[in-house]
């Protein structure tokens, strides 16, 4: 179990390596620098901002500098805001990004759990019909569109909730519903295939004959074993909310990191998408770790298999 | 149980071999697995209307060069015009929107030609909404096919080489795929617009280079599957050329993990099309895509709503009816339902 | 204990299933019984409606059933008319299921002993902790080694055979009256099978419960049974002790399946499998469903269903062939010497004809002839 910890570590600190230098080179590719956007300026000012940011030395010296900072947490400052460390400009926006997408997460996995359970315990009934028609939708309507329509109808309209901002519980809502919807289909679809799956198992027709209830051969039995396998999907799940966060935090004006990136690349700001970048890589990898572990630990079999290891 | 029977005389005369009923007469005409398959897609009521809907969608959409020629003409006297249709006096569809607390005929009030219309309405620059969703369909389909088609050469291709060669190459090809699903989508597709920017090719290029992977890893362990089976490794000890073998024996045993597999990567190519084009990285003015529409169209959601309902509706319209295909043909191909 | 009486009777059973391709008509017309402490198989090929019957008995039957006709009473009530709680309280407490396949009929996440226990918490209201102590008990009559460190195990650190165990271990934790087992040898190896009927009979003595055994494997009843029944396309027909079934069947099909089965002597490779497949239950044909394999078919067999006629008080038959005026035939090689087997040892009087032998097989006990029943 150490020994495979130990790899996944390491391939995890490889995989961030190798993304921080394709994204290094990527952006030397790029034609924009700092100074799209201040126009007209002096030899002698130029040449400060290249030595500001580091642009005149030679490619290498820059990508070593780059890593180094990267190790140690520092991605250089941003050019759109020209005196911001991107460290702190991310430092300073993860908190509401992380509320929301936690809330978003948490909800969309809780109702999607409860909807494709009952929704497989209920198979082919009109309840089984609903859940599948909501779910369709919430996979296919893209959470820019839902996310309009919540603020127009719920904010705008009735007035239930703020209509954009950042501050208070409140104020989180209707982004967190924004937010779940993709979360909520695809655990949803995920749950009530599983379900379905063990409902037909062998070992539930053997609950069912030992005179268990159905409310005892759900719990006892089928919840647990269709569930194990939905940590799976967390890592997808994970990206799916940092996909739509960067358009939820852009409609209701909430300052994450997803509007921040979104702003970033309309400007060329490229210091700060390099650090966005890793940061969203950087998570990814982590959940995917976490994941792995924990379904090591939830799942007998594989506990097992692992100790061997 | 011993009641005495009326037997006709010759009733215990036994059956000659030829005369015997014949048990083995197969009930149903035998079909092949696609005609199977297909049989089934059609007894699925919401799959079967989902497709005809795409159809009939992707016919107005493809025709639009020709129906609909001017998406781009703008006109600022006709800017923001409620939709009318001729004949209808239905609010909305009237030419007639609410302004101050009044119902106004804008067609009237924008001295717009008695025999002008726009069924759909137009946007603030006056174009025709309706020309310039039926354009903008096109261009995300084409976008959404194009993106599929390519994820399925390199995935397909990819996943046949990994299994195929097996060993070091397939733990080196396995260890890239792992590296590239441990970097979000969104971000590999935004560093590539950033650089290669705008037009329709770096789209669909950006948008197919981060849907691959998952087709690679369904083709790879369908593969690995096919690989150990006795015709596939007969054909190989008779010296069968590896493409050879994968053309003629893995491909066509392969071909239901593709199709369904493209019937979910198709509607996912769309979305992040129209995710991108409404971050505004995506397709650049003055082209239309679902998504700078439904951009375009929110910014006046609270006074002119149907500028986003509409391209949002189209737009949900061919997600859900990709989704309900999808799904049904997942169905049909594995009749025992769906695992995945 | 009253020996003689019916504690299951199932009468004109008729389940039909609503399929998309049409009506499959799976049991037609079964009637049987079972008496207190005996064995009872179920022969017959795949798709015979085997598992459906005892599906039927459980209360268990898919959505897509309907019970056309009949009635199951279990001690004189009829479990086709109990509500869903009244045959959960019957499941796994009166009549238990062993099922085909060890290798998934166990929860794969939950410890074994629990799931053993679970039926104690069910229906005996037993404590977490007093139901396991019973499910350890259990487990070491099903002859778990070890069984003290064993019960926290998963069902993957097990073999076959030892699922196996401890899946009757669960369907025996609550001494019920009847134990239906579904092929529950089928998935394993040849000497496990042996241990696991072996240890089956011993605990059917031990808690003195009475067993359907279901199978498609005539060999395997003759060391198990009391009676049996032979089923085809969802009909009984033929049913009789097993010395009757075994020495003196009267089916046609009967004759095939004791002509296809391996005994010492045959095994020389005169097998002979019945030719053609069973028909389609969409569409049952009229008369005799066995006809068109029948090679002793007769006109009647095509247009009249045959009626059950007596060959003793115990043992009936579906065919023909029994009618008085039919034509006499001569069975396969293979019946016809077992069917003298049956002549001697009905003078010898040896023959158990209709009482339940109540230990083993005394029947067979110092046979020489064992070697005609085979494995
Ligand atoms: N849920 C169902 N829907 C439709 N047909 C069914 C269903 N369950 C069983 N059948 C049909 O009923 C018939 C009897 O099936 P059953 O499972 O009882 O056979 P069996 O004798 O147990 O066979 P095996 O030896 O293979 O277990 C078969 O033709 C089967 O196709
Ligand atoms: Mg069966």
């Amino acid at each position: 179990m150490v020994k495979y910890l130990a790899r996944r570590i390491f391939y995890l600190i490889l995989t961030m390596f190798l993304i921080a230098s394709v994204t290094f080179f990527l952006m030397k590719l790029m034609p924009g620098t700092p100074l799209n956007n201040q126009a007209k300026l002096t030899a002698s000012q130029i040449h400060t901002i290249y030595q500001q940011y580091g642009l005149d030395k030679p490619l290498w010296q820059q990508y070593v500098t780059y890593i180094v900072n990267a190790v140690q947490g520092n991605f250089g400052t941003s050019f759109q805001f020209s005196n911001q460390a991107v460290s702190y400009l991310i430092g300073s926006r993860i908190g509401p990004s992380a509320i929301i997408g936690a809330q978003g997460m948490i909800l969309g996995v809780i109702l999607g759990i409860c909807t494709g359970s009952l929704s497989a315990i209920r198979k082919n009934t009109w309840v089984d019909g609903t859940a599948n028609i909501i779910s369709i939708l919430g996979l296919s309507i893209p959470s820019f569109v839902f996310a309009i329509l919540l603020q127009y109808y719920f904010g705008l309209k009735l007035q239930l909730f703020p209509v954009a901002g950042w501050g208070g519980f409140a104020s989180t809502i209707l982004p967190t519903i924004a937010l779940a919807a993709s979360p909520f289909a695809t655990t949803s679809r995920f749950v009530r295939t599983e379900m379905v799956d063990v409902m037909g198992s062998d070992y539930i027709e053997l609950a069912r004959a030992k005179g268990l209830s159905r409310f005892g051969i759900v719990f006892h039995h089928a919840l647990r074993n269709s569930l194990i396998p939905l940590v799976t999907v967390i890592g997808p799940l994970a990206v799916g909310i940092m996909t739509g966060s960067m358009v939820v935090e852009n409609i209701f004006s909430i300052p994450g990191i997803g509007e921040q990136f979104v702003k970033s690349i309309l400007v060329n700001d490229y210091p700060t998408i390099m650090g966005v970048t890793l940061l969203y890589s950087g998570l990814l990898c982590l959940v995917l770790l976490i994941t792995d572990i924990v379904y090591g630990i939830i799942d007998p079999r594989i506990r097992l298999s692992g100790k061997g290891e | 149980m011993d009641e005495k029977i009326k037997l006709p005389e010759d009733a215990f005369q036994p059956v000659g071999k030829d005369d015997k009923l014949d048990d083995e007469k197969i009930a149903a005409p035998s079909r092949t697995f696609l005609q199977d398959a297909w049989h089934r897609l059609k007894e699925n009521k919401a799959a079967f209307i989902s497709m005809w809907i795409l159809i009939i969608i992707a016919l107005f959409a493809f025709t639009s060069p020709i129906t609909a020629p001017n998406p781009n003409s703008a006109n600022p006297d006709y800017a923001n015009l409620p939709p009318k249709i001729p004949g209808v006096n239905i609010n909305g569809f009237n030419g007639t929107s609410i302004q101050g607390g009044q119902r106004v005929d804008q067609y009237k009030a924008n001295n717009v030609p008695e025999s002008k219309h726009f069924i759909l309405g137009t946007d603030y620059l006056g174009r025709s909404l309706g020309q310039r969703i039926l354009h903008g369909t096109m261009i995300s389909l084409l976008i959404g096919l194009f993106a599929t088609l390519i994820d399925l050469l390199i995935g397909v291709g990819y996943g046949i080489i990994s299994a195929w060669k097996g060993g070091v190459v397939d733990l080196v090809m396995q260890r890239i795929i792992e590296i590239m699903q441990s970097i979000p989508n969104i971000v590999i597709m935004v560093l590539l617009l950033l650089v290669i920017k705008g037009g329709i090719l770096p789209i669909i290029l950006a948008i197919a280079i981060n849907e691959w992977t998952t087709m690679a890893r369904l083709t790879r362990a369908q593969t690995l599957q096919l690989k150990s089976q006795e015709y596939v490794l007969a054909a190989q000890t008779l010296g069968e050329s590896s493409g050879k073998i994968a053309m003629k024996h893995l491909l066509p045993n392969l071909s239901s993990v593709i199709i369904i597999q493209t019937m979910f990567t198709i509607p996912a190519a769309i979305f992040f099309e129209a995710f991108l084009s409404y971050i505004g990285i995506g397709i650049q003015a003055p082209i239309a895509s679902l998504g700078t529409l439904i951009n375009d169209g929110q910014r006046n959601f609270q006074f002119l709503p149907f500028q986003m309902w509409y391209p949002a509706i189209v737009l949900a319209i061919i997600m859900i009816a990709f989704n309900i295909l999808a799904d049904g043909l997942r169905d049909a191909f594995d009749p025992r339902t769906s695992r995945h | 204990m009253d020996a003689e009486k019916n504690i299951l009777e199932v009468q004109d059973l008729t389940i039909n299933f609503h399929t998309y391709a049409g009506t499959v008509q799976a049991i037609r017309n079964v009637n049987f019984h079972l008496k207190k402490g005996e064995t009872l198989a179920i022969v017959g090929e795949s798709g015979s409606g085997k598992t459906v019957t005892t599906k039927t008995i459980m209360g268990l039957l898919a959505n897509n059933a309907e019970v056309a006709k009949g009635t199951v009473k279990f001690h004189g009530k009829d479990i086709l008319e109990m509500s869903e709680k009244e045959l959960q309280a019957i499941r796994g407490r009166d009549i238990a299921e062993i099922f085909q396949d060890p290798m998934t009929s166990l929860d794969p996440t939950m410890r074994i002993g629990r799931q053993i226990a679970e039926p104690l918490m069910v229906h005996k209201g037993f404590s977490k902790s007093k139901a396991e102590k019973q499910a350890l008990e259990m487990l070491k009559l099903v002859g778990i080694t070890n069984a003290e460190e064993r019960v926290n195990d998963y069902p993957h650190q097990f073999s076959g055979g030892m699922r196996q165990r401890i899946v009757i271990a669960i369907a025996l934790v609550c001494y019920p009256e009847i134990l239906i087992a579904d092929e529950p040898t089928t998935a394993l190896d040849v000497t496990i099978q042996a241990q696991i009927l072996d240890l089956m009979k011993e605990l059917q003595e031990k808690i003195s419960t009475s067993i359907i055994f279901i199978t498609h494997d005539l060999g395997v009843v003759a060391s198990m049974a009391d009676r049996v029944a032979v089923m085809y396309a969802g009909k009984i027909v033929e049913y009789g002790t097993v010395d009757e079934i075994f020495y003196n069947p009267q089916h046609p099909y009967t004759w095939g399946l004791l002509n296809s089965m391996p005994t010492l002597d045959t095994a020389k490779g005169q097998l002979e499998p019945i030719p053609g497949t069973p028909p389609d239950l969409l569409e049952p044909p009229v008369g005799d469903a066995f006809a068109a394999r029948n090679p002793y078919a007769m006109k009647i067999d095509e247009e009249q269903e045959p009626p059950f006629f007596k060959v003793s008080d115990t043992h009936y038959a579906a065919t023909w062939l029994l009618h008085p005026d039919a034509p006499a035939v001569e069975p396969p090689a293979e019946v016809v010497r077992r069917q003298k087997i049956y002549q001697e040892r009905l003078s010898a009087g040896t023959i158990n004809q209709g009482h339940i032998h109540s230990k083993g097989n005394t029947a067979f006990a110092g046979a020489d002839d064992d070697d005609a029943i085979g494995e």
